[in-house]
């Protein structure tokens, strides 16, 4: 079955020299960096009774405390919900900006990106540390915290979607002679916004997962009553909280998952 | 004959023959040092029915573009009635470009907006930016978008979304979106390319009414010579960035045509 008018492979692809050579290094490089960091994972297997332990207490959940926290339940979300949006509302300007299909000018966008990519740097964890420090316990500091990480994740995947859009319009509005405002509204907007609305949504699942989190520190919402509990080792509480966060999570990525799906 | 009358004639037809555009010695070399266009030297007059042909890549699409400066030439000067375009920017660059329909290959219509959106867009130059963003367009201007819809024979589609048309609807939507603007030379860039045989005669029948009727300056880039000879005032070639041919329909002959399409 050979056929005599194709080239002959080098023995580099006949041999997959690249794909073994790139699994191999990975393997190496793996295995290396779990040595160096010390991660046991032996150590994993032997603790997972007390894994175990903690499933058995949990087991029972007081469900009387159900009415404890369907007010800060509603807290977080709302928390998110505002977070979401003023880092939605600063992040599409900056996101316009640091489009290269858009902005020219190189130094303008390359400060834009460097302001971006200082933001993402910052962890929402130390954030939220940093604004509660600032503001005080309570759910100011958690919507600022929010408002912060949601400006970094969606300028990026804002400006990537932009990235990706027909240049066509833009070149007939141009054309037509309207002004560089005029171009994005008519060209740009309508090619983004059911990704800008999709992006948006997904923000939103994170941080109501990520407002359970930040309450730890003190910023507000449902994470105040699962330190709380766990502090008391009330675990009946705890697994009312989890499960109940577990709850809004899934109606939120529901809803968010069929809005997405109806406008895409 | 009177010599004042000859005198009056004379002017009247210079007047009438007057160049609506120029090029003077035009050349244009890329940054990466290909050459776009070299020391193109001709005149259009107001009314003609040109025709560009030359292989991808001649350098029409270039030619074209240099006249609404959505490309900038490195050297010469291209006039419109008699003003150089380089001297335009900002506002009065929109105004020249307002002049100036232009019509492409792709259509470049907003595809998730409107028909009657689309075309108000070719209006937006005679609005200030905040208004076209609000979209507040005069009843008058509504009642233009209605009739240029009309001329292209549209106008029953006006709520459809473009992107629901054929190819050959979109291009017609496209021409009426530039009808809004009052243009005086209307560029059409390769605008049958993706059209079949039959909506290709309605483009270019509707190109020549707007001609004939209308009195406006048509430019189009075609690859297909026997459209050109159609249609075509006169016709000229480009290879490789250069002006080989330049004549009127009435002396151009089939072996013309195809010396530009032979590899140099």
């Amino acid at each position: 079955m050979t056929n005599a008018n194709l080239p002959r492979r080098s023995w580099v692809q006949r041999w997959h020299v690249k794909g073994i050579g790139w699994t191999a290094l990975m393997v190496l490089l793996l295995i290396g960096s779990s040595k160096m960091t010390d991660v046991n994972v032996g150590m994993f297997f032997s603790n997972l009774d007390q894994f175990a332990d903690l499933i058995v207490r949990m087991s029972n959940p007081a469900w009387d405390y159900l009415s404890v926290i369907i007010q800060p339940l509603i807290e977080t979300i709302q928390m998110a919900i505002l977070g979401t949006t003023i880092g939605t509302v600063f992040a599409i300007p900056f996101a316009l900006l640091a489009a290269g299909n858009l902005v020219h000018n190189k130094f303008l966008r390359g400060f834009d990106r460097l302001v971006l990519d200082l933001v993402r740097t910052l962890p929402d964890l130390l954030l939220a540390a940093i604004f509660v420090a600032i503001f005080g316990i309570g759910s100011t500091a958690g919507v600022i915290t929010l408002a912060i990480f949601s400006f970094g994740m969606i300028s990026k995947l804002f400006y990537e979607v932009i990235e990706t859009i027909d240049m066509g319009p833009l070149e007939a509005m141009e054309s037509v002679g309207a002004s560089k405002i005029t171009i994005i509204w008519y060209a740009v907007l309508p090619q983004i916004m059911n990704q800008f609305v999709s992006y948006f949504l997904y923000t939103l699942e994170i941080n109501v997962r990520a407002s359970t989190v930040l309450g730890y520190l003190g910023a507000g919402g449902i994470g105040v009553y699962l330190q709380r509990s766990l502090n008391e080792f009330n675990y009946g509480a705890t697994a009312v909280i989890i499960l109940a966060t577990i709850v809004v999570v899934l109606i939120i990525d529901g809803i968010s998952n069929h809005l997405r799906r109806v406008l895409l | 004959m009177d010599e004042h009358l000859a005198t009056f004639l004379r002017g009247a037809y210079e007047m009438e023959q007057a160049p609506i555009i120029s090029f003077k010695h035009v050349s244009k070399v890329y940054s990466n040092g290909t050459v776009g266009l070299k020391d193109i030297d001709f005149s259009i007059p107001k009314g003609q029915f040109l025709v560009v042909v030359g292989l991808s890549g001649s350098g029409k699409s270039t030619l074209m573009r240099t006249i609404n400066r959505m490309h900038e030439v490195t050297e010469g000067e291209v006039y419109v009635e008699n003003e150089a375009v380089s001297a335009y920017k900002g506002r009065s660059l929109r105004t020249l470009r307002r002049r100036i329909g232009m019509i492409f290959q792709n259509f470049n219509l907003i595809n998730r907006s409107s028909v009657e959106k689309n075309v108000l867009s070719g209006r937006v130059s005679y609005y200030p930016t905040w208004k076209s963003v609000m979209g507040l367009f005069s009843a008058e201007d509504k009642q233009k978008a209605v009739a240029s819809l009309n001329r292209v024979n549209m106008s029953e589609k006006i709520y459809a979304r473009a992107d629901e048309l054929s190819g050959g609807q979109q291009q017609r939507v496209a021409i009426a979106r530039t009808l809004m603007q009052d243009p005086k030379i209307i560029l059409a860039d390769e605008p049958i390319a993706s059209l079949d045989p039959l909506t290709t005669k309605t483009v270019m029948d509707i190109l020549k009414r707007l001609n004939q009727e209308d009195g406006l300056t048509v430019i189009v880039n075609l690859h297909s010579v026997e459209l050109a000879r159609e249609y075509a005032d006169r016709i000229v070639g480009l290879r490789a960035g250069e002006l080989v041919y330049d004549e009127p329909i009435s002396a151009v002959t089939e072996a013309d045509l195809n010396k530009i399409y032979q590899a140099i």
